[in-house]
């Protein structure tokens, strides 16, 4: 069954997208890309050291994965608009995972700027993949300015605190006219699935591997759950009852 | 007071006349995939790195992709 997910005309073999940062070293971060099967990853964008140029991130992914630059760390939108051109001319990709917060410990979207900076990078020709809150309003207005995708958050980034309002995000799901990519707050496999069974077209995630105990079998736990989160989600799964209904025959019992 | 300009936040003696010397000085050519430059504020494409003097007070950004999530 074809169900590939496409973003901006853009085909992606996996609904997983991964980040790069934060793996016991640089071989392990390789071996937790092949076996998550992504075809996307993220990056950030940082001054260049001054004392000596080293081996750049962008050979040694080479051509494994499409990279997906970020502006982590941005507090406004005049930050981020800089830094999303500059991750245009450094790496000739116009897909940006835009990250504008409002608070450095809880990193948290400052909708007012995310919003301002959205609208800026759409009319400078880029596909803008905003992180933002888990609102239906901030997404809708996020999409209204072009934002070829909405990211909202489960929790906050690296927290691993899972999806702490999945009401929110279903809702999200179910009124966002592109697709909906679940990012932060994922900590483990069943949150990778109840992500894709809400609705959601992918999940972004990074701690949960980098920082699990074995990354690469993590990984590969997160392509698992992925894809059945989202078979079950095609699937549609049985309605919730509030009592208990018997599965097996109730005529023919013994002793009756 | 010798002429300066900032580099990355921090300030140094402006030595190298135009953009393609001072990015020499460090290693990086036009052309090197994953490195940008942003001369005061706005983006400085690679080609125009030659011609571009450098001036006292004038502000360069050098990036390049690490790790990220």
């Amino acid at each position: 069954m074809n169900d590939t997910l496409t973003i901006a005309g853009r085909e992606f073999r996996s609904r997983l997208f991964l980040g790069t940062a934060g793996y016991p070293n640089q071989q392990v971060m390789l071996d937790a890309l092949e076996a998550s099967g992504s075809d996307l990853v993220t990056l950030a964008i940082r001054r260049i050291s001054l004392d000596g140029y080293s081996e750049s991130l962008v050979d040694v992914i080479g051509d494994r994965a499409g990279l997906l630059p970020n502006t982590a760390g941005c507090l406004t939108a005049k930050e981020a608009v800089l830094t999303a051109q500059l991750a245009r001319e450094a790496l000739g990709v116009d897909w940006i995972k835009l990250e504008v917060i409002g608070d450095r410990e809880l990193l948290y979207p400052d909708v007012e700027e995310l919003l301002r900076a959205t609208e800026e990078l759409v009319a400078d020709g880029f596909t803008v993949l905003p992180y933002c809150n888990d609102d239906p309003v901030t997404c809708r207005k996020l999409a209204d300015l072009g934002a070829a995708a909405v990211m909202p958050l489960g929790a906050f980034i690296g927290s691993g605190l899972g999806i702490r309002n999945p009401h929110a995000i279903e809702t999200i799901c179910a009124r966002s006219p592109v697709p909906v990519v679940l990012d932060a707050g994922i900590g483990t496999a069943s949150d990778a699935a109840l992500a894709m069974e809400l609705g959601c077209a992918a999940v972004l995630l990074n701690t949960a591997v980098s920082k699990a105990r074995d990354p690469v079998r993590m990984a590969a736990a997160m392509r698992d759950a992925v894809a059945a989160g989202r078979a079950a989600r095609l699937a549609g799964r049985m309605p919730k009852r509030g009592f208990a209904e018997a599965s097996s025959p109730q005529l023919g019992l013994i002793g009756t | 007071m010798s002429a300066c300009i900032r580099v990355n936040g921090r300030e140094e003696d402006l030595a190298a006349p135009t953009v393609a010397a001072l990015l020499a000085g460090r290693g990086i050519v036009a052309g090197t995939r994953g490195v940008a430059v942003a001369l005061n504020g706005a983006v400085l494409p690679s080609r125009r790195w030659d011609e571009t003097p450098l001036s006292a007070g004038d502000a360069l950004e050098i990036i390049r992709p690490v790790q990220g999530g």
